[in-house]
């Protein structure tokens, strides 16, 4: 039966090409595999096989013809019983490219439209928050009774919080397991997986050689098995040699398998300036993970909420990063005994309650945002100080609820400037609450600039509590 | 092919294997017949469905290499895993993945085994432990180090089958992985499937010294296999998996093959003489000569082979039929899939 050999698609952007020449003549027979023809296009002069055996019976576009659109039919490929004197061109049923692809802005707008889907939101909608926020909706974090878990604590430093919650959790489930450069026998470069290698053994807690980006991809692999590991990083900086593994592998594995295959994993380290460890070693991540779907981003200040966020990343089935900070690691906190205290990722907590202006932080600028309020209370200023906790998924509702009621907003983070997590508020802020501000919103950021070492730079460099009172008082006009 | 005289100054355990293998029965010929045809036949209808704007995107065609994985997977055990690069579909095959799901994952259709949202490079089954699918070139050796990791972890015997190109092989992740799969002895069997041309560039042009000889240094044994014949890689493949099964730790087999289209579609492979693609495919085509030596060694007679053949073609035809039939996911899956549920308690 005689059958077109339509002009092909020779790359992923190709819609038209020259018919530069024939290989075959009419008459000629053709196996599968075979060139019969070459093609040009503005990149290349390709050459095209056939897909099956048969005899060339009749050439409809001839050498030479500039322009031949995709699916075009180019000859007739006839059987060895077929008569050569009568082929017609076989009559084309729809192209099948054009009639299946899909609009390609359909499904953007039919999601930005359709407020169904965001109003009755399904069980992976609700997870997924940023979905529902691209849709212009902002929801409530899932419900956390937090105060019943602070009537019994205990003082602990962040490092033994980190500590605790890593045990709790390896005792819980034999498949979690930690691994990274100094982790076991030198008992963590900084102190966090302390005594872990005594109880748990060199099986669960994996001395690994200095290889960030080698050892980051066979956590990702086993955790695609099933396993749970956790990933330390000395410090978040030489995580950029393994960045392809927790973006690539990590982040995006669940999506492109359909949610066939998921990875759950911590990665995990200090995070932005330590003390004049210069450039290599200071710098902040949060904008960088929290720009990745498929990843969560906690960023815990105290003791409490690194044991809670901890315990969390752990035992959540998706890939987290926690940005943790070095200067934290021995200050000193209440934190609750209870073992169940987990805190869900992607809630902020309101840490100090005013009401003249908000001030959103995370991670080290806790402190400092608190510290500036003490000042601005003894001004007559009453601020809020919002700890955000978790940068993706971002706690919008309590940031927006909490501009609508004090107006201002201030936001405070340790990283430069350029698209970081204060922008994300800003633009959060000037979508969701613009009639609300009675000033426009200031960030206080690191300066755009690599982290001097000089000591009198390095204060320069870093938000500081001064900043934050200056900033208040000018979204006060004070 | 050629196959590599040089040894390395130290000999941990280096060959480079002669073609003496014994052969399989005629069943077992058959089988390896069949299961190499379902690969062929799929990649070109999937080449044909790309050249009718099907399937979209980059597309890396497996024709010329079918005797690599055919020949490892037969002698692979149930719970073994498996995670390659972006030339993956006759690894899924192989696998044990359907060619529907397959293919219509290639002309991105809900049905496919990622639902349309990974093509070509990125389809998964935890059912056949096939881990993908990888489109960063070296990644794919590291995770499947992990895997490794993961049967030594769990004490389940199972080996990972780890394959990367010679374009992977020159990547630093494969480096740092060989050192510690064989610190930690990972149960890993490295496949470098060496078709001697890392997109356009020829192996002699980017890799110095010898592929298999890259984990001398760490210990690990290293092995350069001829591709073009199934029976050879079986062989080389049953004894290297039994070394690592085994608990040695990893084992590194350099298969050298050849790929008959080029590195995607859109590939004008002008980095290669048509006499070298045509002595190729003219003298080792794997498919071709394991025919004729069913007909003239093993007494198969032409009638059986006509009859797989027949089945083989049945099956591509109904993926081609399933793959352009079936409906695109709806739009608000855009929108899943991204991050897994996870329930408060």
């Amino acid at each position: 039966m005689p059958t077109n050999i339509l002009m092909p698609a020779l790359s992923p952007t190709m819609t038209e090409g020259n018919l530069a020449k024939w290989h075959k003549k009419e008459g000629d027979s053709v196996k599968a595999g075979e060139v019969i023809a070459e093609i040009e296009t503005d990149k290349a002069t390709m050459e095209v096989e056939a897909v099956d055996e048969g005899i060339l019976g009749k050439i409809l576009i001839a050498a030479g013809t500039p322009n031949v659109a995709v699916n075009t039919p180019i000859a007739v490929l006839i059987g060895e019983n077929d008569n050569m004197t009568d082929i017609p061109c076989v009559p084309q049923s729809p192209t099948p490219a054009s009639a299946k692809q899909a609009d390609p802005s359909a499904s953007l707008r039919s999601a930005q439209d359709d407020k169904r889907m965001a109003s009755q939101p399904m069980g992976k909608h609700v997870e997924n928050r940023d979905i529902l926020y691209a849709q212009g909706v902002v929801i409530e974090p899932p419900p956390f009774d937090e105060a019943k878990f602070f009537q019994s604590t205990k003082t602990q430093t962040v490092r033994e919080a980190l500590r605790d919650a890593m045990a709790e959790e390896m005792r819980k489930d034999g498949n979690v397991y930690i691994m990274g450069e100094e982790v076991a026998e030198y008992n963590g470069a900084y102190k966090v997986t302390q005594g872990l290698l005594d109880e748990f053994g060199a099986k669960r807690v994996i001395d690994t050689p200095i290889t960030e980006h080698g050892f980051a991809g066979i956590a990702v692999g086993s955790a695609f098995k099933g396993l749970k590991p956790i990933v330390e990083f000395m410090t978040m900086n030489f995580a950029m040699q393994a960045i392809d593994h927790i973006i690539n592998s990590a982040a995006k594995t669940l999506y492109m398998a359909g949610g066939q295959l998921g990875c759950p994993i911590v990665f995990r380290g200090p995070n932005g300036a330590a003390s004049r460890v210069g450039a290599q070693h200071s710098q902040s991540y949060a904008s960088w993970y929290g720009h990745v779907p498929g990843l969560k981003v906690i960023a815990p200040w105290s003791a409490a909420d690194a044991k809670g966020l901890m315990k969390a990343a752990i035992r959540d089935p998706n890939p987290v990063v926690s940005l943790e900070n070095e200067i934290m690691y021995g200050q000193s906190f209440e934190v609750p005994t209870d073992e169940d205290y987990i805190i869900p990722i992607g809630r902020a907590k309101i840490e100090r309650e005013g009401k003249d202006v908000t001030i959103v932080a995370y991670s080290i600028m806790v402190g400092k945002a608190l510290k500036a309020a003490e000042a601005l209370a003894a001004e007559g200023i009453d601020a809020e100080v919002i700890n955000l906790r978790t940068i993706r998924p971002l706690d919008r509702y309590t940031i927006i609820e909490s501009v609508k009621k004090t107006n201002r907003l201030v936001c405070v983070e340790e990283d430069w400037p350029f698209a970081g997590v204060n922008a994300e508020i800003a633009a959060l802020v000037m979508e969701h609450a613009f009639d609300y501000l009675d000033a426009p919103v200031v960030r206080v950021n690191a300066a755009d600039v690599p982290l001097p070492y000089a000591a009198n730079l390095e204060v320069l460099a870093l938000p500081q509590a001064e900043h934050i009172v200056r900033a208040v008082k000018e979204v006060c006009y004070r | 092919m050629s196959t590599s005289k040089q040894k390395p100054a130290k000999k941990p355990n280096l060959k480079s294997i002669s073609n003496t293998s014994p052969n399989p029965d005629a069943e077992e010929m058959k089988k390896l017949y069949r299961d190499m045809l379902l690969i062929r036949r799929f990649e070109e209808k999937a080449g044909q469905l790309y050249g009718m704007g099907l399937i979209g995107g980059f597309c890396h065609l497996y024709i010329g290499q079918e005797a690599v994985v055919t020949g490892i997977n037969s002698v692979q055990e149930e719970g073994d895993t498996v995670i390659t690069t972006y030339r993956d579909h006759g690894h899924m095959l192989a696998c044990g993945m359907e060619a529907k799901g397959v293919m219509a994952e290639l002309t991105g259709r809900g049905t496919g085994y990622s639902r349309g949202k990974g093509g070509s490079m990125h389809m998964f089954s935890q059912e056949k432990n096939f881990f993908g699918g990888h489109g960063i070139v070296g990644a794919a050796t590291a995770l499947g180090t992990g895997l490794g990791f993961y049967h030594k972890y769990s004490e389940d015997g199972g080996v990972a089958v780890a394959y990367m190109g010679d374009g992977s092989a020159n990547q630093g992740q494969v480096a740092e992985c060989y050192n510690m799969a064989a610190l930690w002895k990972l149960p890993v069997l490295f496949v470098i499937e060496n078709n001697q041309y890392g997109m356009g560039t020829s192996v002699k042009r980017s890799s110095a010294g010898q592929l298999y000889a890259r984990g001398s240094g760490y210990g690990i044994p290293g092995e350069q296999v001829d591709g073009m014949d199934v029976f050879t890689v079986q062989a080389a493949a049953r004894q290297a998996i039994d070394y690592v099964r085994s608990g040695n730790g990893p084992y590194i087999m350099e298969v050298m093959t050849y790929r008959f289209r080029g590195h995607s579609m859109s590939d004008p492979a002008k980095y290669r003489t048509k006499e070298e693609v045509d002595a190729m495919k003219e003298n080792r085509d794997p498919i071709a000569n394991i025919r004729v030596k069913m007909l003239e060694e093993a007494g198969v007679n032409e009638d059986e082979l006509k009859a797989i053949e027949k089945e083989i073609k049945e099956i591509v035809n109904e993926a081609a039929d399933f793959a352009t039939e079936s409906p695109e996911l709806p739009p608000e899956e855009l929108w899943t899939d991204v991050l897994k549920e996870v329930v408060y308690s």
